[in-house]
């Protein structure tokens, strides 16, 4: 590598290539990529394909499943929309949802007691509250990085994958300790609850309504807020240059807060949707890794919220579709999140590509 | 607990602890060339399982362990075209390759699960070291070849960052780029060079797991180690002997933490796997830079001032930004 003649790094004629030649190009190494790794193991690329796609998409079982996945991702890409724009890497995101399910799971253990037959409450109304003590549990979590970040200057990357161990930790104490279910403590998680604290779905598949519906909500809400709102405006304002917006009067520290409180909040949702709505008790692994694949999601739609929902979709597919590959073809389903790393492993070098060398 | 105990305990840690020496030791060189590689995690992993596999088809451990540092190699390589010649986010490009690798491994591994395979060697006390009141028993008793390369390794290590003038460079590309690229030295060039040898680091510490202290493989077989690795660096304050005691001071927690298992009844086995990593993060959170202040402004000035200078430290003043010579 001769440093003393940068420009000549690149051959002149690659130079003219127009940004999209190198973003399509990237795309095609990742494609090519994921079919040398299926190789490898062994089988054919476009039967896996196949057999992905038919087990995501054929039965309504199946579809149930991806948008019982889908939900909770949504609900945790359009939360890390505000801290990506706020130039914050919030990795606590696991925690925040680990915590909001630990709390719904709390909050629904004091309103339908072990001993009880019937809920306090009426069950909507219990499941209403469960979901709102969910949100303000990540909520605290996500308080909990912005403060250490803002006031105790810790980098919010380890001060979430603290808190991220911490939630962790807590709520598998809570399943082999004080939680535990009568007779004995296993790591598959609590005593279920009642079917009465279970919420409605759409006929008999995991899919739930008021699910859906929140994390389209919260998306909607998200896009109109990034869009349209002096707070967005302010939010990017810090991502881009915490200093120059401070000087022209946009309070850094209370945007860098605001950001990892609603992302808290969406998380936290996506915890107690977990809890009420998929597998009607706590486990260890509550969050599904659903937080981090939203990160993946916000990284390949640079942190624009307009292009979530689709990404986010074929994403969820992908989990589900995955999930065949044991059964079907003796594969690990792995796979799904090797294609997604991949994927936007690739978008990022694609971006970086244009942006240094396209003409 | 008496003396003999505590000191088995100590050694337990020592040899618990060699892994995660070899991967902070490779992220303290990456970082102090001012290249962060979030991707230790997945290039831990990833080593382990190739690490296991090369070691179980040739039948050679030490095959295992070129396969795995040539695995940090690749993984490293792709952490420094994006940062270092791409300009992208380091921290986006190593934590989606963490994630990557930690899939890829479990995906490509998957056949090897919960085979027997082949094992590092038993290795002999060192000779007349071993004689040493505490310390021999300590140290020297190991019976471990990756234990003793260990401790020459943060040696070598401490020898090259402030004894030789090489050293003295990789500091200067990792502080001040542009003076060091001014003084003609090449600072894209070296920039990559130690983070694809961190990298290797990171993929050996990974076939120590698996070919020798967590000896097998298994789906996500040494799950929480690489990022623990990236928060021992930031609490050892980028030195390799301190770093090295961070990654002591862990292995001592995680050897307590099993001894505890045994003695305490009411709480759950499971946490006290998840306590190490929770105290450790503690730990950096407390010594970190804005607490510390605060606590040491308390304290008379005389004071303040050693304590300062042993406590607290700062990263590479370049550490994460891309080094643009044009």
């Amino acid at each position: 590598m001769n440093s003393t003649v940068p420009s000549q790094t690149v051959p002149p004629a690659l130079e003219r290539l127009p940004p999209l030649a190198y973003r399509g190009g990237a795309l095609i190494i990742a494609l090519l990529l994921i079919g040398l790794i299926v190789v490898i193991s062994g089988a054919s690329p476009f039967e896996v394909i196949g057999r992905m796609f038919s087990g995501a998409v054929s039965t309504p079982d199946q579809i149930g499943r991806v948008v019982a996945t889908l939900s909770p991702l949504l609900l945790c890409a359009a939360g890390l929309v505000y801290t990506f724009n706020a130039g914050l890497y919030n990795l606590g995101v696991e925690g925040q949802v680990t915590f909001g399910a630990i709390a719904t799971t709390f909050a629904l253990r004091l309103l339908y007691p072990e001993e009880a037959t019937a809920s306090i409450l009426p069950p909507p109304l219990t499941i209403a509250l469960g979901i709102l003590v969910g949100a303000l549990g990540g909520m605290l979590w996500g308080l909990l990085a912005g403060v250490l970040h803002v006031y105790g200057r810790i980098s919010e990357i380890f001060a979430g994958l603290g808190l991220n161990f911490a939630a962790t930790g807590m709520a598998i104490y809570l399943i082999f300790g004080p939680w535990k279910r009568p007779g004995v403590a296993s790591l598959s998680g609590t005593q279920p609850f009642d079917e009465s604290l279970w919420l409605g779905t759409f006929g008999q598949t995991e899919a739930t309504p008021v699910g859906l519906g929140l994390a389209l909500l919260a998306l909607a809400v998200t896009i109109v807020v990034m869009r349209n709102t002096h707070f967005g405006l302010r939010l990017r304002a810090v991502g881009k240059n915490p200093y120059a917006a401070h000087v022209l009067g946009v309070p850094a520290r209370r945007q860098l807060l605001s950001a990892f409180l609603v992302c808290g909040v969406f998380a936290g949702l996506a915890g107690a949707i977990q809890v009420v709505g998929v597998f009607h008790r706590l486990i260890p692994s509550i969050s599904s890794n659903l937080g981090f694949l939203g990160l993946l999601v916000v990284m390949l739609v640079n942190f624009d919220p307009l292009w979530v929902l689709p990404v986010a979709i074929f994403f969820s597919a992908l989990n589900v579709g995955g999930l065949q590959l044991p059964l079907s073809l003796g594969l690990e389903s792995s796979l799904s999140g090797v294609i997604q790393g991949l994927l936007v492993l690739f978008a990022l070098i694609g971006r970086g590509l244009a942006q240094r060398y396209a003409g | 607990m008496d003396s003999t105990q505590l000191l088995i305990i100590l050694a337990t840690a020592i040899a618990t602890a060699t892994p995660l020496i070899f991967a902070c030791l490779g992220e303290t060189l990456t970082e102090r060339a001012g290249v962060i590689n979030l991707s230790a995690e997945g290039t831990v992993m990833l080593g382990a399982m190739v690490g296991f596999v090369v070691a179980k088809t040739t039948e050679n451990v030490w095959l295992g362990f070129a396969g795995a540092a040539i695995v940090g190699v690749l993984v490293a390589l792709v952490v420094a075209f994006g940062a270092i010649t791409l300009r992208q986010s380091q921290i986006a490009i190593g934590f989606v390759l963490a994630l990557l690798c930690s899939d890829l491994s479990s995906y490509l591994g998957n056949p090897y699960v919960r085979i027997p395979g082949p094992t590092v060697p038993p290795a002999f006390p060192i000779p007349i070291l071993e004689a040493i009141p505490v310390l021999g028993p300590l140290f020297f008793r190991q019976g471990d070849v990756l234990v003793y390369a260990s401790y020459a390794l943060i040696a070598g290590m401490w020898f090259y960052f402030y004894r030789t003038r090489a050293g003295l460079t990789l500091r200067a590309i990792g502080e001040q780029p542009a003076a060091a690229f001014v003084r003609g030295h090449n600072v894209i060039g070296l920039r990559y060079a130690y983070t694809l040898i961190g990298g290797a680091l990171m993929g050996i510490a990974g076939a120590a797991f698996s070919l020798d202290f967590k000896a097998g493989w298994s789906h996500r077989h040494t799950a929480g180690y690489g990022w623990i690795a990236l928060a021992i660096v930031i609490f050892g304050g980028w030195n390799p002997l301190r770093v090295a005691f961070g990654a002591y001071l862990f292995g001592v927690l995680q050897s307590l933490a099993s001894v505890a298992q045994s003695s305490i009844q009411d709480v759950p086995t499971q946490v006290f796997t998840v306590a190490p990593f929770i105290l450790m993060i503690l730990v950096l959170v407390l010594t970190s830079a804005g607490w510390l202040d605060r606590l040491l402004s308390y304290l008379p000035v005389n004071a303040r001032r050693t304590l300062a200078r042993t406590l607290r430290t700062s990263p590479p003043a370049a550490l994460g930004r891309p080094f643009e010579q044009d």
